[in-house]
Formats: structure tokens, C-alpha cells, sequence
């Protein structure tokens, strides 16, 4: 049977690292907004994290639309309620299913990337030396990276909401031979601002949490390749799950608010 | 006074430099990792325009050392003065304007692999405006190229560049700030003889140039003989002897012989 100690250090370093990433968090939002603005390099990362993802996020929107509809119809018209699919599908995508897969497809591209060029920037002296030449590596890293995803993930979430409620069309164009017009009618008359909102704010969470977590996991790497390879799968990780908790936090609020 | 004239007025001071003063003023440095204590006391002055060459095993401190010199690390106690200032006192702002004024050599050249060789000069320039001193920024990188004899390289990715060639684009790096003191952590690790050599003249060129002062960490005792002016030689975490290359060579003492074994 393992020892007490075994859980005590676990849960001691489970509380050290949590500290640590607040404290990473706090010096963020201190260098974030004090100048010198490293803009060239925020606007490069935007495009490097935004329009490179764009693909990526319209394919598994579109399919993520495409299956949603498909796994959900037979149920549907077994209750006689074939008529609410885009009404369904539409508030599915737009509340919960769009912000969290983006956000998970995101955590997964953007978080590893992030961690291991950090990582590997750590491990070949790049951060010390940007350090020793007394400029700083924090603001011109760190903080661009976070600032990108936080701004860039809304609008990937939007896009794959567009194209997944796109996708559902075509099932729906298919098997129940609904056109354009009226679908996307349904959808929009049952979509408020108190689904709209919530979902977009979260998004800013998602790509904040996805941001802090790969920088700080590949800013703070040590042993060497190994250790980069590590920042890479515990940026996923540990962004994922960071993902998660957001979520669970935000529809608990959404749900005082709105009273869904 | 403003922020600027300070700036211009704390360069001038130390453009003008009393050669009496230490630039780097060691005494008594204890670092420890966990319960290895590495320096055990370590003393060091460095003189202006003087070419210090530290020796020493693997493992006896020497990269550690240049780390405290910069702030990389944290020495636990002792105390450490570059270009007259108390570095472990400083806030962020003063540190980098004194890292502004010393440049540092990594031993696996460091350079942003993301940029090509215009942009990994540019980067210090541009965040250390008032080091241009009223020059254009694209004269001098192009001075700093040519006095690595690189000037065909500006526009190539990292990845491009040899071992060699890697070596003398992190100094042009290093020079673009005109530094006051170059750190080298091993300048000839992991080149060829001829490449070395070629280094260490360049290191020697490049102090006549800019008149820098010199604080080399090496094994190469090749290297030590052409550079230096003054070696220490480090043993388990202090200075075990100092002088000469030549005053260390003719020693009796075995510890100190064994270093030149092989020279």
C-alpha cells in the first residue's frame, strides 16, 4: 500500500504548481498592459495561431456538424420532432459543443506548439540569452502568445459554429430535403443573445487558458529534449482539463443569469 | 534629470571608465544546488580592457559563475559588483541597462533559431534604442557583421549556418550593444582546431576593435595561452591559483600541472 507521504508530496506539489501558475498568470496581466508594446510580434503570432488553425477548426466543425446531426435525427423523428433539428442543432453548437471542441482542437495544436517552442528556446539558452542582452523575454513571448489566443480563439469558435451549423444543413438538405433559408431561419430565431454571449466570453477564457498554460509549461523547462517533449504533452494535458473547469464555471454563471 | 539623460550620462561613465576600478568585482560568492555547494568563496576582479581566462574541470562552476555575473542564477551570498554596481540589489530596470553593457557568449551560440541572422542582430538593437548612438540601425549591423567577417550571412535562418559560422553570428549579436565586457562560456567547445583557431583571433581582433574587457571560461588551454592575460584556475569551487599563463605553466604545484598536461 503506498505511503501517506506519497499523497502528502503529491498533494504538495500539486498546490506548488498551481501557485506557480497564478503567480505566471499575475505577472502576465503586470507586463501585459506596460509598455513597450511588442506589436510586430503579436500581430505575427495572431496569424500563427489564427489563420493557421483556420483549417483545421472548419474541418472538425464541419464534421463535428455533420455527425451531431446524424447521430441525433433518429431519435429526433422517433419522437415526432424532426422539425426542431436546426433549432436543437443550432443552440447544441453555438452554447457548448462549438467553444469546447474548438477550444480542445486548439488546446491540442496551439497549447503543444507553444510548449515546445518555448521548451526548446529554454532548453538551447535563446530565453537566457534575450534575457543577458537585457531585454525581455517575457513580454516578447509570453505575453504576444497569450494575447493571441485569448483574441484569436473567439473568432475560431465563431467560424467553427458557422461551418458545423453548415454541415448540419447538408444532412439535414439531404435526408429531409430542408433548404438553406428555412433552416438557418430556425436556427437564428431560436438562438438568443443569452446563448450568444456567454459562449463568446468563454471563448476568451479557452484561449487565455490554452496561452498561459503552453507558455508556462515551456517557459519553465528544464532536462534538456526530454524536458521539451514533456512541456508539450502536459501543455495539452493540464490545458485541456483548465478547459473543462472553465466551461463547468461558465455554465454555472450562464446558468444564474439566464436561468436556463 | 530625465530618463534619457540619465541613460547618456551612466554611458558616458562608463565609456570613460577609471581603469583603476574593477568592471566586475567578485569577493566571497557561495552558490549551492540542493546540498553541492559549487563555489566555495570564489574572488574575482576583472580591469578594464584586461582578458581574464578562468580554467577548471567539468563541473567546477565556471558556467555557474558567469551565470551569477549576469543574474542567470542567484549567488546565496557573497558579494558582486558589475560596473560598480551591486547587481544583486538592482530592480529589473537598472539590471538590464548593466546587461545592456555586457555581453555574453553561449557556449551553444544561442540564437534565435526563428529569425534569420538581420533579425537576431536587430532584436537587442531595437529594445536598447539609445545604444545606436545616433547611428543607423542597418550601418551597424552590417559593422558588427563585418568585424565577424559575415556580411553574406544577413539574411540566412540559424539552420544554415555551420558550427563555426554560428559562433561568430552570436557575437556580432553580442557587439551590436557595444558591450563593455564580453562573458565567453567556452568559446571553442565543439569546433575543430581550425575553426578554434579562428575564433580566438577573432576574440582577440574584436577586443582591440572595441576595446572590451574579457572574461573567458575555457578547458581549451590552447585558447588560454593566445587570449589570455591573467588565468585563474578553479578548483572545487575556489580560486586555487592565479597568474600568468606562463607564471602557471612553470608551477610545481601537481593540481596546476595537470591542467596544462596535453597543452
Amino acid at each position: 500500500m503506498p505511503n501517506k507521504s506519497i499523497y502528502f508530496s503529491g498533494l504538495m506539489n500539486y498546490f506548488e504548481e498551481t501557485g506557480k501558475v497564478t503567480l505566471f498568470a499575475i505577472r502576465f496581466f503586470k507586463e501585459a498592459f506596460k509598455p513597450p508594446y511588442e506589436w510586430k510580434e503579436l500581430i505575427r503570432q495572431c496569424y500563427l495561431i489564427g489563420y493557421q488553425s483556420l483549417v483545421l477548426v472548419a474541418i472538425t466543425g464541419f464534421i463535428m456538424g455533420l455527425v451531431l446531426d446524424l447521430q441525433t435525427r433518429p431519435t429526433m423523428i422517433e419522437f415526432g420532432a424532426e422539425s426542431y433539428m436546426p433549432s436543437m442543432i443550432g443552440i447544441s453548437i453555438v452554447r457548448e459543443i462549438g467553444p469546447v471542441i474548438t477550444a480542445l482542437i486548439c488546446a491540442g495544436k496551439i497549447g503543444s506548439g507553444i510548449g515546445a517552442e518555448l521548451g526548446s528556446m529554454r532548453v538551447t539558452e535563446q530565453i537566457d540569452a534575450m534575457e543577458v542582452s537585457g531585454t525581455n523575454p517575457f513580454k516578447f513571448l509570453v505575453v504576444t502568445r497569450i494575447w493571441a489566443t485569448t483574441l484569436m480563439l473567439p473568432i475560431l469558435v465563431i467560424m467553427a459554429d458557422a461551418v458545423g451549423l453548415f454541415g448540419s444543413w447538408i444532412v439535414e438538405n439531404l435526408k429531409g430535403d430542408v433548404t438553406f433559408a428555412l433552416f438557418f431561419n430556425q436556427v437564428f430565431n431560436n438562438i438568443e443573445f443569452g446563448d450568444l454571449i456567454p459562449s463568446t466570453i468563454k471563448s476568451f477564457f479557452f484561449g487565455f487558458a490554452i496561452g498561459l498554460i503552453g507558455c508556462y509549461k515551456g517557459y519553465y523547462t528544464s532536462k534538456g529534449t526530454a524536458g521539451v517533449g514533456a512541456a508539450a504533452n502536459t501543455a495539452v494535458v493540464v490545458a485541456s482539463l483548465l478547459l473543462f473547469v472553465f466551461d463547468l464555471i461558465a455554465v454555472l454563471i450562464t446558468d444564474i443569469f439566464y436561468e436556463i | 534629470m530625465n530618463q534619457q539623460d540619465k541613460i547618456r550620462e551612466e554611458l558616458a561613465l562608463i565609456e570613460n571608465w577609471d581603469p583603476a576600478i574593477p568592471l566586475i568585482e567578485i569577493e566571497d560568492m557561495r552558490k549551492a544546488f540542493g546540498d553541492h555547494e559549487v563555489l566555495k568563496g570564489f574572488n574575482l576582479k576583472l580591469f578594464d580592457k584586461e582578458n581574464l581566462v578562468i580554467v577548471g574541470k567539468s563541473g567546477s562552476g565556471k558556467s555557474v559563475l558567469l551565470k551569477c555575473i549576469v543574474q542567470l542564477e542567484s549567488m546565496d551570498s557573497g558579494m558582486l559588483k558589475v560596473l560598480g554596481q551591486d547587481i544583486a540589489e538592482l530592480d529589473h530596470e537598472k539590471l538590464d541597462r548593466i546587461r545592456a553593457n555586457v555581453g555574453f557568449l553561449f557556449q551553444g551560440s544561442a540564437l534565435y533559431d526563428s529569425m534569420t541572422v538581420r533579425e537576431n542582430l536587430q532584436f537587442p538593437l531595437r529594445r536598447h534604442p539609445e545604444r545606436r548612438r545616433g547611428d543607423e540601425e542597418s550601418s551597424l549591423i552590417l559593422d558588427a557583421l563585418k568585424s565577424v567577417g559575415l556580411v553574406d550571412a544577413i539574411d540566412l535562418m540559424p539552420s544554415e549556418l555551420s558550427g563555426g559560422m554560428k559562433r561568430r553570428i552570436a557575437l556580432a549579436r553580442t557587439l551590436i550593444l557595444r558591450p563593455k565586457i564580453i562573458l565567453y562560456d567556452e568559446p571553442t567547445s565543439g569546433l575543430d582546431p581550425i575553426t578554434s583557431k579562428e575564433i580566438i583571433e577573432l576574440i582577440l581582433e574584436i577586443q582591440q576593435e572595441y576595446g572590451t574587457a574579457s572574461l573567458i571560461i575555457t578547458h581549451d588551454m590552447d585558447c588560454a595561452r593566445v587570449i589570455s592575460n591573467r588565468m585563474i584556475i578553479l578548483v572545487n569551487g575556489i580560486n586555487y591559483a592565479e597568474g600568468t599563463y606562463h607564471e602557471l605553466l612553470n608551477s610545481k604545484d601537481s593540481n596546476i600541472r595537470a591542467f596544462f598536461k596535453g597543452a
